[in-house]
């Protein structure tokens, strides 16, 4: 259904689920759960090769590239600077041009940094980027990393990593009213009802990784959250019923014996 | 053959005067394709690695995708 397909920089995508590929236990597991959730975009770190030991497994050899699109992150940078030159590097290891910025300003709850993210989006906007850029659940902040150009609003539903689940669900509903950009909750995600949640708040998809990859089960998280995303997505778009305070029944009371 | 000190991925190395970076890079056996490559912080065209010559107190990056979030 190409309606239903979710569209980020006029690329077009089957699945609204977005998974990370750090924290599991091995690779093995890690691209088998990728394949579970159905996603067909994943997050990827560019960090230094390691040039001792040559025989460590490289994720390229288990999640192929050409089948899945590799969303280059820039997670654990603290600075504009760093950001920029991850990114670049990015691209240089074979043309990535869509990309996550992820600038921190806070070690421990890792809140992004969004005047050093601001900045950034619009440099590498400037350089031919597509940037989706995560960010706090800030509806003025959102609105001008669309102006300077993002391709994606990534809001935290709770911080990196916390399992907390959608903490401001108000800001979310208005940051999706604002915006016709694609709309993706990034971070804090615990199960895979937060997940329906954030579709039903009309979220264009979300993205999870610790979720997934430090469940007991993780094979079958990926599961539950292809599901839930699903889910969320019909359920937001087939129209809720409106609040009563008062119940309504549900079988007539004609012909009540 | 004079030896240059270079530092790569911050570890320090001993190269002779005149290594090409290609030269490096194919005997770290690194997959070009799957890396990307900087000296001194300034991106390298991989297409042009035959043509830089190391220098003594060369800082060169190497780096790849890797899990991630």
């Amino acid at each position: 259904m190409k309606k239903n397909d979710l569209v980020i920089a006029n690329k077009r995508f089957k699945s609204r689920l977005i998974v990370g590929t750090g924290k599991y236990r091995n690779m093995q597991e890690c691209a088998k759960s990728v394949k579970l959730s159905g996603a067909e975009i994943v997050t990827v770190a560019v960090r230094r090769v390691n040039i001792i030991d040559k025989k460590k497994p490289l994720l390229m050899d288990y999640i192929d590239p050409k089948k899945i699109t590799y969303l280059p992150n820039t997670a654990g940078c603290f600075s504009s600077e760093e950001a920029l030159r991850t990114l670049r590097l990015a691209r240089e290891i074979g043309g990535w041009k869509l990309v996550k910025l992820e600038v921190l300003g806070d070690k421990k709850n890792l809140f992004p940094e969004m005047i050093e993210t601001l900045k950034s989006t619009e440099v590498l906007t400037k350089e031919g980027f597509k940037v989706m850029v995560y960010c706090n659940d800030d509806p003025l902040m959102a609105k001008r990393l669309e102006n300077v150009g993002a391709c994606a609003i990534m809001p935290l539903a709770a911080p990196i990593g916390s399992g907390l689940g959608i903490l401001n669900k108000v800001n979310i509903r208005i940051i999706r009213t604002q915006t016709k950009l694609p709309l993706i909750i990034d971070a804090g995600l615990g199960q895979a009802s937060d997940a329906t949640i954030a579709m039903e708040l009309g979220c264009d998809g979300v993205l999870v990784n610790t979720a997934i990859a430090k469940a007991k089960k993780p094979f079958q998280m990926a599961l539950a959250f292809k599901d839930a995303v699903k889910a969320g997505r019909h359920s937001y778009l087939s129209g809720r019923i409106e609040k009563s305070l008062v119940g309504s029944r549900s079988s007539p009371s004609k012909g009540i014996i | 053959m004079k030896k240059i000190k270079i530092k790569v991925n911050g570890k320090l190395k001993k190269v002779n005067e005149n290594t090409k970076l290609l030269n490096l890079i194919n005997s770290l056996k690194i997959p070009i394709k799957k890396v990307a490559i900087e000296v001194n912080q300034e991106i390298i065209d991989k297409k042009k690695l035959n043509r830089i010559n190391l220098k003594n107190n060369d800082k060169i990056e190497i780096v790849h995708f890797i899990g991630g979030g």
